[in-house]
């Protein structure tokens, strides 16, 4: 029995019981979406539309910021691994692949018979090639610091031979990431500007900003995926723009939905809501180096002066989880249980401040939009909240424009947002681990950074669980990052889209990959 | 005569010139907000040296007035170069949005124009009545709502029932009255939007004539007061008038990025506003210039059209 | 059926409207003497009614702490709470209560729009007579300043404006300010280029009248009526202004109230028949209207018809 987001209200304990039920992905629907799975089928033209998408757009993969290339890469191309929609690792590109024993060479077996559109089969020098493209100095790929542990990479046969400069377990994961497509190489280089991919769609028609259209690909490997005839994805950037065209039925699926009025949307007939707890966190990070973030006492009393719950409840109407300062989800590995769940404790904020040595504390907040959608809001509650524990938080409300350049990593004290990854490993190491570009809290703990070396390429697993609980704890009680809550990604779907009872909770649209994975009931 | 068309030649030189002025205007406004295209387009997965690769490779490492002077050589041999971003020739990005813009401003014009200039003479004839005061009450209704709010209710009354499409998708192979069809809310939600301020502009200026001692001796010789408006009153308040909807039509065509991500209605307003987020500043000064051409053509047609509408400036000594 | 009951409530609103309209003239007239009573004596129902709301909104604005039930940022409950007796217009998005930030609203929105106008005209509509009077060589520079301001899309300009300067109360009146007031020089200009080539203006250019008197005594009274037309509407534009500049993420400051980021933030439920948005957007259409009526009427006055 799944609850209605809306009217139910999610304990993180209760999520937490639908979670394990589910196994991996975190998946919560009212039962009317549940109903609709059926045997898929071919057929009819997919609209979607989605809040995303610029004029600045290009095919270029090194470039895909907005979450509509982003998807539209995901259909048009293959990658070497995919996460599946219930959180385990298969095979695209690559059939199968295995580590030598440090963890530190990794073999992937390239699949018999995929294609790309034009018709030249996928071999192993256009996986090198499309890999090395974000890598070496002249790289200007966004994905360039992901690949920066790999030394070389070489063909061997059928295989495409990866060698990293130290072990790491997870690093099949690190091969679907979005920025790495496999893309046709020629003289041992990719061409980033080309349209063609070995992916479910072929791309028809793209014009940056507003709309792009594909068709299915005939020959494309996967029997069971690909459902649609066509895909039409538009740029809708306007959320009451984005209901309204579901409403009137000129699109079938919208990504995201606005969730000030989520709650009316819901009564509108033909129109299920889609809420998929996952990896995606907003924080508020403070810079460990500067005053007064610089004692850990001042950033337990910020901890415990935010209320939690009712951000859930006001920011994200519910649909999302309570954080506890560290960035694993409930539904993810190494999601540790036995944590104690900060909460709002004004008495408690206040004697930490007193540890510190301070009576009151006053400190600018800083926030946008452009941060996470309700950043301003959140920022806001935070500020009424934080004064019963003599905490004076003034919100300062920045342009959405340059905020990630001139904000977030500038100013000492600011709400960030995270896609979130699929293993604990590459989040921590990512964002947490010392003097790496984007630890946006400029944390340094000797002990925790000594743990994330030695867990990434520790191959037994209780041992490594054991690891990963004493991050957690590590970073929820002595980090600098604030992570009030979990947002759900919330999609709305016209009742005669149908899909799995599973879905994936890695990114949106079921991984990026409901184009491919959803069907016309 | 001759008078005019010197006064037109002047204005176009001044009218380059003040484009080349708007465009380093705009050029060290770009510069001046914080971060470039490489931190912009790499969002929040910028490190140093991925920004320093961007950099050397569209040549951003180059000191802020040589971009500048390339820029301008290229665009004074009609070159206006690439999008920075995504590589694409500026004049295809731009063609067909401006084609799109300009339609959506004509056909607004083409309603409001005339609605408002009716209106307001009605309201100068029958002032003060209760035609006048609920014309009036609702203009500036209208007005007082955000474009956005306007075009929600639209949507609400007229899209929800299905009478009209909510999102005005329109494209090349779109032919002339489907798409007159599709655009049809944003072209009334801008109507309601600019009918206000040209309706009112109307009315003032000609109630303003109305105790001038000609009227007065136009309606002592027995003249029908909307014959009174119309050849007397009309053709002397006619300064202040096109002045008002020249403005407004400038507006049209410059000032509709909110109407347009409403009815995702592909226009150069968009287009602006993602490349000044992206700092792509050779499409950021090519809009720019078109706004700006646009308008600097409106207003010079409205001076030559206020001039020609007062005999004494003609003659001016 | 449906419509016929909402008439019928339109018709009682306009006849209430009326009603006090007319109550404070007579009141305002007994209250008055000598050259006020006399001016209010020939005034409409209408401007009474646009006074009276004026009033009211000047009150509210002055005495928001007294009126307010709720502290201007307070979050007293749950959100989108119903209307009910201890939230009279019910709550918002983040729980606080509806009445407090459409009073608080008030005081901060009229003040802002009042400060920026007034800002505006003084700067524009003094340079802009001033042109058309001198001519030559500043009419020149001026006007060329002003076409290029103006020729740069509005919304754009102060979306630069306001990320490079910052987002104070400050920068945001002067930078609004700032673009109103070329719209007024050109206006003001137009008509003043009407002015000066009258028998009059050449008389009392002839009769030596200096140029300050020239512009204020001459010139002015004559285009004034444009001019005060222009206020009313440049007036109701600055919040929509304030409004647009939230849509892209630079408006007022958090958590102040104000009926343009009101808006903003409610807009969508208007799309589910939600009347909310229609709260703040009210507000501001009412005030719009109100404003207009007395320049209506001041407008009249200023004709100089009888009737």
């Amino acid at each position: 029995m799944y609850k209605s987001p809306r009217t139910g209200d999610i304990s993180r304990r209760g999520l937490l019981k639908g979670a394990t039920a589910l196994g991996a992905a975190g998946l919560i629907l009212p039962a009317s979406v549940r109903r609709a799975a059926a045997e898929p089928k071919r057929g009819g033209v997919m609209r979607l539309a989605l809040a995303a998408g610029s004029t600045t757009d290009s095919n270029d993969p090194g470039s895909w910021d907005s979450q509509f290339v982003q998807i539209l890469g995901t259909a048009r191309c293959g990658y070497l691994t995919e996460i599946a929609n219930d959180g385990s690792l298969i095979g695209e590109v690559a059939e199968s692949w295995e580590a030598s024993a440090d963890a530190a060479t990794w073999t992937f077996k390239i699949r018999d018979g995929v294609t790309f559109h034009s018709g030249k089969t996928v071999t192993p020098d256009d996986v090198i090639a499309s890999i090395n493209y974000h890598r070496g100095d002249d790289s200007k790929s966004a994905a360039k610091p992901i690949v920066a542990a790999i030394t070389e990479i070489k063909a061997d046969g059928n295989a495409a031979v990866f060698t990293l400069d130290a072990g790491n377990a997870d690093f099949p994961y690190i091969m679907s990431d979005y920025h790495l497509p496999i893309l046709p190489s020629k003289d041992g280089k990719i061409d980033p500007t080309t349209t063609d991919g070995c992916g479910g769609y072929v791309l028809d028609s793209f014009e940056p900003g507003v709309r792009a259209k594909l068709t299915r690909y005939p020959d494309y490997w996967k029997p069971n995926r690909a459902w649609f005839d066509g895909v039409e994805m538009l740029a809708v950037h306007d959320s009451a723009a984005r209901q309204n065209a579901l409403i009137t039925g000129e699109v079938d699926v919208i990504d995201p939905v606005d969730l000030n009025t989520v709650h009316l949307l819901e009564r509108a007939p033909g129109i299920n809501i889609m809420s998929v707890a996952g990896s995606q966190h907003y924080t508020f990070a403070m810079d460990t180096r500067a005053d007064p973030f610089k004692d850990n006492n001042v950033r337990l009393a910020l901890k415990y002066a935010i209320d939690r719950q009712e951000m859930v409840d006001k920011v994200l109407q519910g649909y999302g989880t309570v954080g506890n300062d560290y960035p694993i989800g409930i539904n993810q590995r190494y999601f540790n249980p036995d944590l104690e769940q900060h909460s709002y404790d004004p008495d408690k904020a206040k004697h930490y401040l007193k540890e510190a040595g301070l009576d009151s504390l006053k400190v600018q907040l800083s926030a946008a939009d452009a941060a996470f959608v309700g950043a301003v809001d959140a920022a806001v509650l935070y500020s009424e909240k934080a004064k019963a524990a003599g905490i004076d938080i003034e919100v300062v409300r920045e342009p959405n424009d340059g905020y990630w350049d001139s904000v977030w990593m500038k100013k000492p004290f600011c709400a960030v947002y995270w896609g979130g990854r699929p293993t604990a490993d590459w989040m921590y190491s990512m964002a947490y681990a010392a003097g790496v570009p984007w630890n946006d809290t400029f944390w340094d703990n000797k002990k925790f950074n000594e743990l994330l070396i030695a867990a990434r390429s520790e191959l037994d697993a209780d041992k490594r669980r054991q690891m990963y609980y004493e991050m957690d704890d590590i970073c929820a009680n002595q980090g600098g990052v604030i992570i009030p809550m979990f947002a759900n990604y919330v999609m709305g779907l016209s009742d005669k889209i149908a899909h799995d009872d599973t879905v994936a909770g890695n990114w949106t649209l079921d991984g990026f990959r409901g184009v491919e994975r959803w069907w016309f009931a | 005569m001759s008078d005019i068309w010197i006064m037109i030649a002047k204005r176009l030189a001044l009218g380059a010139l003040t484009l080349l002025v708007i465009s380093v205007i705009i050029f060290s406004a770009t510069e001046l907000l914080p971060g470039d295209l490489a931190q912009a387009v790499l969002g929040q997965s910028a490190t140093p040296e991925t920004v320093a690769a961007f950099r050397r490779e569209l040549g951003l490492d180059l000191p802020a007035y040589q971009r500048y002077v390339n820029w301008l050589f290229g665009a004074l041999q009609g070159d206006f170069g690439t999008s920075l971003a995504n590589k694409r020739p500026i004049a295809d990005l731009i063609s067909l949005r401006l084609g799109n813009t300009l339609f959506l401003a004509v056909y607004a014009a083409f309603i409001a124009v005339p609605l408002s200039l009716t209106l307001g003479i009605l309201a100068a004839l029958f002032r003060n009545t209760v035609f006048d005061r609920a014309a009036n009450a609702m203009a500036l209704t209208s007005i007082s709502f955000p474009e956005f709010f306007v075009a929600y209710i639209l949507i609400f009354f007229l899209a929800q029932s299905g009478l009209f499409p909510s999102m005005a998708r329109v494209d090349p192979s779109t032919g002339f009255t489907e798409a007159l069809y599709h655009t049809f809310l944003p072209a009334l939600t801008l109507t309601l939007v600019v009918t206000a301020h040209m309706m009112r502009m109307t009315r003032a200026a000609i109630i303003n004539l109305l105790a001038s001692p000609y009227i007065e001796m136009a309606r002592l010789k027995g003249m029908k007061p909307m014959r009174v408006i119309w050849r007397h009153a009309v053709p002397n308040a006619l300064a202040p008038i096109i002045t008002v909807v020249a403005l407004n039509l400038a507006y049209l065509i410059t000032g509709v990025v909110v109407v347009e991500v409403v009815f995702v209605y592909p226009g150069l307003g968009q287009l602006m506003v993602d490349s000044v987020s992206k700092r792509d500043f050779p499409v950021v000064q090519a809009v720019a210039l078109i706004f700006a051409a646009a308008y600097v053509l409106l207003n010079l047609l409205a001076d030559v059209l206020s001039t020609l509408s007062n005999p004494r400036l003609v003659h001016r000594k | 059926m449906h419509t016929l009951i909402t008439l019928f409530w339109v018709a009682v609103a306009i006849a209430l409207a009326m009603g006090a309209g007319w109550l404070f003239l007579a009141a305002a007239r007994r209250l008055t003497r000598g050259g006020v009573a006399r001016a209010l004596r020939g005034a409409p129902v209408s401007a009474g009614f646009g006074m009276l709301v004026i009033l009211i909104y000047v009150l509210v604005a002055l005495f928001a702490h007294l009126i307010a039930p709720f502290g201007e940022r307070q979050v007293v409950g749950a959100q989108f709470l119903p209307w009910d007796g201890t939230y009279l217009l019910g709550t918002d998005n983040l729980g606080r209560d509806m009445l407090t930030r459409l009073i608080y609203g008030a005081r901060n929105t009229v003040g802002i729009a009042f400060a920026t106008t007034v800002l505006a005209f003084s700067v524009g509509a003094m340079l802009g007579l001033l042109a058309a009077t001198v001519g030559g060589w500043l009419d020149q520079v001026l006007s060329r300043i002003v076409d290029i301001l103006m020729a740069i899309p509005s919304l754009i300009f102060s979306l630069l404006l306001l990320t490079i300067f910052g987002t104070s109360v400050v920068t945001l009146i002067l930078v609004i300010a700032t673009i109103d007031s070329t719209r007024v020089f050109r206006l003001a200009r137009s008509v003043a280029q009407n002015i000066v080539v009258m028998d009059y203006i050449e008389a009392a250019r002839l009769r030596g009248e200096g140029l300050w008197r020239l512009i204020t005594r001459e010139i002015l009274p004559n285009a004034l009526a444009p001019l005060v037309a222009e206020f009313g509407l440049r007036f109701c534009f600055v919040f929509l202004m304030i409004s647009a500049l939230s849509f892209l993420g630079v408006g007022i400051q958090p958590p102040t109230a104000d009926w343009g980021s009101m808006v903003r933030d409610n807009a969508a439920l208007i799309t589910f028949g939600d009347v909310t948005p229609l709260l703040p957007a009210g507000a501001i259409a009412l005030l719009t209207v109100a404003v207009n009526f007395v320049v209506d009427w001041m407008l009249h006055r200023a004709s100089g018809l009888k009737e």
